[in-house]
């Protein structure tokens, strides 16, 4: 099937947040912090402004709580007179022109007696740097198996390196907007999100409001990543305080310098391994440590570290590991969820360690991975048996064979000897992603769904999963139809509003075709069982059957429900992190070709293959889609893709500054699927949206490694970066 | 302090006579006065060409125009576009969030009208200026060959 | 703000003279950036060249090839002479954005604009460019590797408009224009170099390594010196004479002083007699 609002978006026709016009409508914006912490002394207002025809909101009128409604509720929406990071919202401003609120906001000076920040997340903070609890620690998590020291103290060869990620902005292309109006007393926002419920708490929360005088309207969103997950009830809230103290419709979109500055970005990361292994390179023991840079509020980090030191080790199988991770406080704007939310982090950590290693113990990187990829029957660090019986040697021998791998290497030796200033290599990286939300986080959410009969026969899918890109629309429809024997067109998807819509969860964790779309099924189901159908009934059959159904049930809805209910035999304790941490891995390998101009140290991608198993492709299109787009992020992560931070603000808060590729900057990327299907996802299907960019940083470095005989540790690799590191290697290198 | 501009101009074929601001962008009077929505903003800065418009037949960043210099022009946008064009492109799977899209149509459609530059550019080069952060720029690129291909047998 | 829409270059000339704190603009391409962002500092008279038709077509003559003022980037990729007889013009042309930008940005404004990382100055300073002024006063033609003086400053009077730039006609045995970016395509330039060899006369013009796009006249000396070059640290110190990079948002001095002895090296090996 073709991407349902595929036309719509390809003519311009749909329309995003700040596509809607509204009559009477103000301009929002927010002024912010420019320190990154202290008290605010005062904040002064430019005389060039007449402040009359300003509608100002600042912490005293918030009528709730001043809390931004996450897993702590330590983040306020608007600074109660201290700040903790540069650019936190303090106060908001909204007018009729856009040109008069943007001069406006220049014109108020926020005043803060400055205090000592924390900017190193690395560094043990001194006492007068403590902000959260005794140790600015946020969140503090390990995983414990077998006896790592014994193993250690065992083992004939042991490895050990630090490993490091920056930040990444998401740059989603539509930027954060919301729009917030009343209609009688039901205060409505809708904008660019992925977690309608997530807003609509936020909101209940802060304005003590009842849920049903709040409606919260998900608008064609363009990109999120992970980006308008926890961010948008920022904005929400913001616009719709303005909405309240105007009493008109308020609109607050970011300017592309504003969201690069004040919005979430990938956690920093720095990763510790110490490696015991065998002569043969046969895993003993993993000890590794995580920290990860969380910014001045806890928002989603815990979670972000949870997800981190479970994929830390790397799909491979080791009886004896320790994985010690840490979320440590820093006076930065909040890190936030972003696609792959820690997993990528860890494993470009444990991917290029294995590459280290390979390289110390003259093993082939191959060899190496392939003697400890999990077997069906083994455990995974947190003790998760795997027998999916997913064959991983064949997902990483297809890769290896599509990437002509050793060819490949046997051209480079060549190309390298007699190239005056171009080296070439190759390199790997093998890996899984856990789909779903961890450990017994998907019971706790109880998503609901709804599949509504229409009285004309079509039926409607009701849930709160939005589409941001990634096929949801399209995916949904294919699921029911196929359910129903309906022709698609048939198929209705709601819109993403709360007052109509049940919370089936938010559209975050690759769980919304794997989880989500599973309870399309099983409402479609559930339906036909309602009608009195059997469950073989499909299409015209079912069609009459709902149009009778409305002609004895006037003025009813006729609703086919599921709710999650987690699959047999999945077992989590949270206390000791054992357990399943998911119901289900996708596996993956990626291989990376790249060439490396000698003279200006650039690293440029040649050939970049991805091969995954992930259970059932449900819309080939979509799926390459999802890994081409993936993959094309991991590699600006790994080369150009770097935050500057001074003082705790971005310094290259533009797009002219932080480079993302454009198409002349990345090969095709070649996708191939394996399947094996996975009994509790929609039709098969496990998680797929976050698996190709955990890959793509390890094997492009470990290619650059290979290619330039270079031990890079931390990404991006940037050509400056690679100068010192070859400097490193040859000090006068010709 | 700002004065007014008459300027008359052809806007996806139909004469156009307006006044405009010499702080107005463009893309500020498509988008914000004649309710042209599909051409979007996603910078600014003329970085990621979620803007692009046709200038007297050229692909320009519409967030870069001062609106007065479209006086005596032609102006050509998205929604000029015709639906049976852009079918490779939605085979191909080119679009996926849509934010970037409109920019990608105009681009891909300009090349197609001008198969002659692929003997200078590639395709990937003449779509450079349009940032794409979810397809990985394969679907595009993928669309833009069927395009030129339909086109070769057409002819 | 105001805006003056003159309908000749003599009328444009009168505009700068009456008022001489107005600012030409022909493509936008800088000066729209962030636009609405920046508003207050745009308070200002501009004077709209961009439909001053007389200053669009650039042309051939027996010695040279004139540009407009208002000639853009895509305007001479799409000359194919161009592409034989001044093909780095071509390579920077066509990495100077991408074709949104090529089709709006001019190389009169790349000039006046100043910016030391400016990617259609070094190849025109390279080919010994000149750059034709015009005021109510007269004409005058001031060489472009004379233009400028520091950083942002130039040698145009404010009541003078950039009309032409004018490039000699001459063989070239060898030319080579490097751009060096953060990424292939739509990047702010780390750093450049045009070289040209003419007649046995080199020109190496480099840009984002001093406060303007210079001409490295030292560098020039040692590839003609014949003093033996054995590998790129032995342009270290010429390339020390001639430019003084800094560390800034985009890279470092360290990097672009040793990449631009690199390409040199690299480039010219097999190229310039002495270069071993």
């Amino acid at each position: 099937m073709k991407r349902r609002e595929g036309l719509a978006k390809l003519m311009g026709r749909e329309r995003y947040v700040d596509d809607l016009q509204v009559d009477g409508c103000l301009w929002g914006m927010t002024v912010r912090s420019p320190a990154p912490r202290g008290r605010i002394t005062e904040i002064r207002f430019g005389r060039g402004v007449d402040w009359s025809e300003f509608v100002l909101v600042d912490h005293d009128d918030i009528p709730g709580p001043n809390e931004i409604f996450l897993i702590e509720h330590d983040q306020p929406a608007l600074a109660p007179g201290y700040v903790r990071h540069v650019h936190e919202p303090v106060l908001l401003l909204a007018h009729p022109e856009r040109a008069m609120v943007r001069r406006a906001v220049r014109e108020v000076e926020v005043i803060v007696a400055p205090e000592p920040p924390v900017l190193d997340y690395r560094v043990t903070p001194g006492a007068d740097q403590i902000q959260f609890g005794t140790d600015n620690v946020l969140k503090h998590l390990t995983i414990e198996k077998g006896d790592v020291e014994r193993a250690l103290a065992a083992a004939p060869h042991v490895v050990e390196g630090i490993y490091e990620t920056g930040a990444q902005e998401h740059v989603y292309l539509e930027n954060q907007g919301m729009l917030a109006y009343l209609e009688d007393d039901v205060l409505t926002v809708s904008g660019s999100m992925q977690c309608p419920y997530y807003v609509l708490q936020a909101l209940t929360h802060v304005l003590n409001r009842v849920a049903s005088q709040v409606r919260v309207i998900q608008t064609p969103t363009g990109g999120g990543f992970g980006g308008k997950e926890e961010y948008p009830s920022n904005v929400a809230i913001h616009a719709a305080l303005l909405a309240l103290k105007a009493q008109r419709p308020v609109k607050l979109i970011y300017d592309r310098s504003e969201d690069l500055a004040a919005t979430t970005k990938r956690h920093p990361s720095w990763v510790w391994h110490r490696t015991g292994l065998d002569r043969d390179g046969r895993l003993l023991a993993q000890d590794i440590q995580v920290l990860i840079d969380g910014g001045a509020y806890v928002t989603l980090s815990p979670v972000v570290l949870s997800r981190a030191i479970i994929h830390a080790a790397g799909p491979y199988s080791c009886d004896n590991v320790r994985i010690d991770g840490k979320a440590m406080l820093t006076n930065a704007v909040p890190f936030g969820a972003f696609r792959g939310f820690g997993a990528p982090q860890t494993q470009f950590a444990g991917e290029r360690h294995m590459d280290v290693i390979a390289e110390t113990l003259d093993v082939d990187p191959v060899e190496l991975r392939r003697i400890n990829l999990i077997r069906d029957g083994q455990a995974t660090s947190t003790g998760q048996v795997i027998h999916d019986g997913t064959d991983r040697e064949g997902v990483m021998q297809q890769a290896l064979d599509m990437a002509q791998y050793d060819e490949k290497r046997r051209e480079h030796l060549h190309f390298n000897a007699t190239h005056p200033s171009l080296r070439r290599g190759i390199g790997l990286a093998t890996f899984y992603h856990g789909a779903g939300f961890t450990g017994s986080g998907e019971v706790v959410l109880e998503s609901v769904l709804h599949v509504a009969g229409r009285p004309d026969g079509r039926v409607e899918v009701l849930s709160s999963n939005i589409e941001m890109g990634q096929g949801t629309l399209t995916v949904f429809t294919q699921l029911a139809a196929d359910r129903l024997g309906y022709d698609p067109a048939d198929v209705v998807i709601a819109e993403a509003d709360t007052s109509r819509v049940p919370n089936s969860g938010p559209t975050v964790a690759s769980r919304t075709s794997m989880i989500v779309g599973r309870l399309v099924e099983r409402a479609c189901d559930d339906l036909k069982t309602r009608l009195g159908l059997a469950a073989e009934a499909r299409g015209a059959a079912i069609k009459n059957a709902i149009i009778a159904w409305y002609r004895d049930h006037r003025n009813e809805e006729l609703l086919g429900r599921a709710q999650y209910h987690q699959p047999e035999g999945i077992s989590w304790d949270e206390r000791t992190y054992r357990g399943d941490a998911y119901g289900t891995f996708a596996w993956a390998t990626h291989v990376a070709e790249v060439e490396v101009d000698l003279r200006t140290y650039s690293s440029r991608v040649l050939d970049f293959v991805a091969v995954q198993e992930v259970g059932k492709v449900l819309n080939e299109t979509l799926a390459r889609g999802q890994v081409q787009g993936g993959v094309v992020q991991g590699i600006g992560w790994a080369l150009m893709e770097d935050c500057r931070f001074r003082d705790g603000a971005m310094e290259n808060n533009q797009l002219t500054n932080y480079l993302i590729p454009t198409s002349d900057d990345v090969p095709p990327i070649r996708v191939a699927f394996l399947e094996n299907p996975y009994p509790h996802g929609a039709h098969g299907a496990k998680g797929l949206g976050e698996l190709p960019v955990d890959g793509p940083a390890p094997a492009v470095v470990n290619a650059i490694a290979a290619a330039t005989g270079t031990d890079p540790r931390g990404i991006p690799v940037t050509p400056e970066r690679l100068m010192k590191l070859m400097e490193k290697k040859e000090p006068r290198d010709g | 302090m700002s004065s007014n501009i008459p300027i008359t101009f052809e806007l996806n074929g139909e004469d156009v006579t307006l006044e405009v601001s010499p702080t107005e962008r463009l893309l500020d009077l498509l988008r914000y006065r004649l309710d042209l929505t599909g051409t979007k903003e996603g910078c600014g800065e003329g970085e990621c060409g979620a803007c692009t418009v046709y200038l007297d037949g050229l692909p320009v960043n519409s967030c870069l125009v001062p609106a007065y210099q479209i006086r005596g022009s032609r102006v050509d946008t998205i929604e000029s576009v015709d639906s049976e064009d852009v079918d490779p492109l939605l085979r191909s799977g080119a679009t996926q969030c849509g934010a970037c899209t409109p920019g990608v149509v105009m681009t891909a459609l300009w090349i197609r009208e001008h198969p002659g530059l692929l003997q200078t550019h590639t395709i990937r080069e003449l779509m450079a200026g349009n940032l794409c952060r979810c397809t990985g720029y394969d679907g595009i690129v993928e669309g833009v060959e069927e395009m030129l291909l339909r086109r070769d047998r057409a002819s | 703000m105001s805006v003056l829409f003159p309908t000749s270059v003599a009328d444009a000339c009168a505009m700068l003279a009456d008022e001489p704190d107005a600012v030409p603009v022909a493509g936008g391409t800088d000066l729209l950036v962030n636009w609405p962002e920046r508003l207050e500092e745009h308070e200002k008279t501009f004077i709209d060249l961009w439909k001053l038709e007389e200053l669009r077509p650039a042309h051939w003559t027996e010695a040279e090839y004139v540009l407009g003022a208002r000639t853009t980037y895509w305007d001479v990729v799409g000359d194919r002479r161009a592409w034989a007889e001044f093909p780095l013009l071509i390579e920077a042309a066509r990495q100077v954005g991408a074709v949104q930008i090529q089709a709006r940005g001019t190389w009169a404004g790349n000039i006046v604009n100043a910016s030391p990382a400016a990617d259609g100055v070094p190849v025109l300073m390279a080919y010994d460019a000149v750059v034709v002024l015009q005021s109510r006063e007269g004409t005058e033609e001031i060489r472009l590797s004379d233009f400028y003086f520091g950083y942002k400053q130039m040698r145009r009077r404010r009541d003078q408009l950039v009309t032409a730039i004018r490039l000699p006609r001459r063989a070239y045995d060898y030319q080579v224009f490097e751009k060096v970016g953060s990424r292939r395509a739509q990047a702010i330039t780390k750093l450049g170099v045009a070289v040209t060899r003419t007649n046995g006369a080199w020109r190496v013009v480099a840009n984002s390594v001093a406060p303007t796009v210079r001409r490295c006249q030292a560098v020039e000396s040692v590839l003609s010196s014949g003093v033996a070059v054995s590998s790129h640290e032995d342009l270290l110190p010429a390339i020390r004479q001639d430019v003084s990079p800094i560390d800034d948002i985009r890279s470092t001095a360290e990097y672009r002083e040793r990449v631009m002895a690199r390409l040199l090296y690299y480039d010219l090996k097999g190229v310039c007699a002495n270069f071993e």
